[in-house]
């Protein structure tokens, strides 16, 4: 069995009453996309969060790299190598596209700490950041600043920061959501080639993008992965249905 | 670029009256103008150092006057000392009965106020909004009503300082030489903001302030951004508070006070957040109430209060965002 | 030191906190249900405190004074949460800061222009002016005992209007979402208007009733102000329960600490040293309090919307 590069057990999370992710287990093996899907309500949100390290799980670890990391904070964990993006995109609204992927830059350049050192005159870290926007298409909206791209080139900025990152795992938090037919269908073939950089653990609703591209799929209904399998297994497995179905 | 050029035109046009009021004063032989020109250099200072947690960092500091008091303390107690030839402390055998050189006084209120910094700053950091500002002031409050209470320093009263501290030699009871000190200072700090803003360190700093989520997520802490921010910021109004109580010869717990971290936060706002001569211009705008409207009435501080509304309500970029518009950020 | 004198210190304390709970709750309930900070609360007080000195003066009842104290503040309130509150909702906690700061100084300036730098003549009613003997122990002002009905009466009042009323869960309501209650169709404006007011009517109440024994001058609510946002960042933001709680915590704290301390230390410091330190600590004693509570819960005491 290949290593695991993310690795969660027997997660647990409780808010108040509410058991938002139930005794939960999975992981991302090297070159697959491993898509999460599930009715609203499930936890998918809350199951990002303690992966990515904005929630503390009430017991459970996350294994990133043969690493525990559950004690580590957000920051720590994207220094490792774990690039997230939001459901919602968050990005720093005055900046511009560039200046949003030069962050990124900066930070695996370690360089934050420069009180002296002109980031314009960076060329380098310039350079490093168009080529990220130019891999997403934005390379024409390099100087616009966040607050004035459409919806769709925000989604596509969220992409070209975490690949800034140069990540181990990609971590995405419905890239799919608000793109239009043709976005949708650019991104899926971006994807597509991704995972040859790094594995992805997607979140996900939108099923044809889901059933294009994933390996693996896990099922999560109220907070418990009630199974993981192919695209295939998924698609005929009646509890699956009855999950959705049942739900619609 | 259009816009920046206006800022930049605008401030060397700052720099270039700033340099002439004096001047101007010198000629007429009237030294209180010069005075004047010193204190809005000085305050413009702590504005300066405010404007780097408040305006680039998004740190609502509402006790940024325990810094500025700080720093006067410094001077005031040092040359106190040595005025009166008292002993302060005796470290590893040696005596040390204060200085009343500045190149002394103001690493000292540099570092003192770093460590306070850096105190406050992580505890402060740790929380967010409302209770930010609170915490902020309610440490600047200990340091106030402490200072009040204790004795030795005068208390409530406040100290005197009988000379005006040593800068290498110079006269520098002379209006004109001490506010060449005060001014050179000024530049050399906005100087450092200047790169500061432009640098790695600022970016990130803006960032923390636009979007904390979004810095951590590329795998910046933004706590040690803050801090380091809060502790720089702290620094350069200490060293406004040291110029202060040698200005005025007196150093009074009123630099401790709530109303002083208000006005220093009037200076910053008036000017405009977060732009680079704001608090200049902010300290200027001011004194020119404090002085002139003073003059005329003394309910000059409704006038102010009614500016300072309309520019919180309409001018949000204050007057330099009013000459320069809106800020490009690229 | 005696179990008297400590009895006595510890109804002061009491005083001081229903006091500080009359000015605290309106400043919770405008950050709770509005989420404003508003630093103006202050100058209500002070309003409060002129309007009782300037009517009792002119019709000799300090009863009629109190009435208006809670009127003219009310409108005042009321005012300038039309004129200039209304605007700042949408707006970040600076500018909040930045425009309830202006207030202050518009209205500090104002009051001075219209009736000068002295303070204003206020005093305790007859009725109250005599002592009342409480347990056969000691002899008690009547008038801080007043203070202190006139708090716990206030207190329930406003459980009764919270937890039992159709305003009371409006407010309740808005609290915790107020998008949702816009979309209910209650008018929020008008809402907010009169929990603005309501809380400014209660600064003015705490205003008059403590101007009767320090004095009515400009700038009086300054202090107040600050202890206030200590109690309400101590109970615990928008929890009226909360605002209670802060504000016995720190009446008691502040009055104890003031008492106690330069006793305590002068058991084991020379007496000027520790009249010194203890003074000097027992000021700062109330931050040092909500310093503490803010780290170990960072919310407050009671965190009011969960």
């Amino acid at each position: 069995m290949t290593d695991s590069i993310l690795k969660i057990t027997d997660l647990q999370k409780s808010f108040g009453m509410l058991k938002a992710t139930d005794d939960l287990s999975l992981d991302l093996r090297a070159g697959e996309i491993h898509a999460v899907i599930g009715p609203n309500g499930a936890g998918k949100s809350t199951l990002i969060k303690q992966i990515c390290g904005e929630l503390a799980p009430d017991s459970g670890s996350v294994e990133f790299l043969g690493k525990e990391i559950t004690a580590l904070d957000v920051a720590a964990r994207a220094r490792l190598g774990l690039g997230r993006t939001f459901q919602v995109s968050s990005l720093a609204m005055e900046y511009s596209a560039l200046r949003n992927v030069m962050l990124a830059v900066q930070s695996v350049q370690g360089s934050s700490f420069k009180f002296f050192k002109s980031l314009a005159a960076d060329q380098p870290l310039r350079d490093t950041a168009m080529h990220c926007l130019t891999e997403v298409g934005l390379e024409r909206r390099a100087d616009i600043c966040a607050a004035q791209l459409s919806h769709g080139e925000r989604r596509q900025l969220e992409i070209a920061v975490v690949l800034a990152l140069q990540p181990k795992a990609f971590l995405l938090d419905e890239p799919m959501a608000g793109m239009g037919a043709q976005g949708s269908q650019r991104l899926t073939g971006f994807l597509d080639q991704l995972r040859q950089r790094a594995p992805i653990l997607m979140v996900e609703h939108d099923m044809d993008a889901v059933f294009s591209l994933a390996d693996r799929i896990s099922v999560l209904v109220y907070g418990k992965i009630i199974m993981t399998g192919t695209v295939d297994q998924v698609r005929s497995d009646a509890r699956v249905r009855e999950a959705y179905l049942g739900e619609e | 670029m259009g816009n920046l050029t206006i800022e930049y035109k605008l401030n060397i046009s700052i720099v270039l009256l700033l340099l002439a009021i004096p001047a101007i004063a010198l000629m007429l032989d009237e030294p209180f103008y010069i005075t004047l020109a010193t204190k809005v250099v000085i305050l413009a200072l702590a504005g300066v150092g405010l404007n780097l947690a408040l305006g680039l960092g998004g740190l609502i500091s509402f006790g940024h006057a325990a810094f500025f008091g700080i720093g006067g303390y410094i001077a005031g107690i040092l040359a106190s000392h040595s005025l009166n030839a008292e002993l302060m402390f005796t470290l590893a055998g040696t005596e040390f009965d204060g200085t009343t050189n500045m190149l002394v006084i103001w690493p000292l209120a540099l570092l003192v106020s770093a460590l306070v910094a850096v105190f406050i700053g992580y505890f402060s950091l740790r929380t967010k909004g409302v209770y930010f500002i609170m915490i902020t002031l309610a440490f600047a409050q200990m340091i106030y009503y402490f200072a009040i209470a204790w004795p030795a320093y005068g208390g409530e009263d406040g100290l005197s300082i009988y000379v005006r501290n040593q800068f290498m030699g110079l006269n520098t009871l002379d209006p004109m030489i001490f506010y060449g000190i005060c001014f050179t200072l000024l530049m050399s700090v906005l100087l450092l903001v200047s790169k500061l803003k432009n640098s790695h360190f600022g970016s990130a700093l803006q960032a923390a302030r636009q979007n904390e989520q979004r810095l951590a997520a590329v795998g910046i802490r933004p706590f040690g951004i803050k801090l380091t921010a809060f502790v720089i910021s702290a620094m350069i109004t200490a060293l406004a508070g040291a110029l202060f109580a040698d200005l005025n010869r007196f150093v009074s717990p009123d630099m401790l006070s709530w109303h002083t971290s208000g006005e220093i936060m009037i200076f910053v706002i008036l000017g405009g957040v977060g732009r680079l001569f704001g608090p200049v211009v902010g300290a200027g705008l001011f004194i020119l109430f404090e002085y002139y409207l003073g003059g005329l009435t003394e309910h000059w501080a409704l006038f102010l209060g009614l500016v300072l509304l309309a520019v919180v309500l309409f001018a949000r970029g204050g007057l330099v965002g009013l000459i320069a518009g809106e800020v490009k950020h690229d | 030191m005696t179990a008297i004198l400590l009895f006595e210190q510890l109804l002061n304390g009491l005083q001081f906190g229903m006091m500080l709970f009359l000015m605290s709750a309106g400043l919770t309930l405008v950050f709770g249900v509005m989420g404003l900070i508003n630093l103006a609360h202050g100058v209500l007080y002070m309003v409060g405190a002129f309007a009782c000195a300037i009517i009792a003066g002119l019709t000799g009842s300090f009863w009629l004074g109190l009435l208006a104290s809670l009127i003219v503040a009310a409108m005042a309130g009321a005012l300038i949460e039309v004129g200039v509150i209304r605007k700042l909702y949408q707006r970040d906690h600076l500018d909040q800061v930045l425009a309830t700061y202006a207030l202050i100084l518009i209205f500090s300036g104002a009051t001075r222009w219209l009736f000068g730098a002295f303070p204003l003549y206020l005093d305790v009613p007859q009725i109250l002016s005599t002592p009342v003997n409480l347990f056969g122990l000691l002899d008690y002002s009547s008038y801080r005992l007043f203070i202190i009905g006139i708090g716990i009466t206030v207190a329930l009042g406003l459980y009764f209007l919270i937890a039992k009323t159709r305003l009371g869960m409006r407010i309740r309501a808005g609290a915790s979402d107020r998008e949702m209650i816009a979309a209910l169709g209650v008018d929020i404006r008008t809402l907010y208007t009169l929990v603005f007011a309501l809380g400014a009517a209660l600064a003015g109440l705490a205003g008059a009733l403590l101007g009767a024994v320090q004095s009515v001058e400009v700038g009086m609510g300054d202090s107040v102000l600050i202890l206030a946002f200590v109690v309400i960042v101590i109970g615990g933001i928008g929890s009226i329960k909360g605002a209670f709680i802060g504000a016995l915590l720190v009446g008691l704290v502040d009055t104890m600490g003031r008492f106690l301390l330069p006793y305590l230390f002068a058991l084991v410091l020379p007496p000027d040293t520790a009249a010194s330190i203890g003074g000097a600590l027992s000021s700062v004693a109330i931050y040092i309090l909500m310093a503490v509570i803010l780290i170990v819960k960072p919310k407050g005491l009671i965190a009011a919307n969960g």
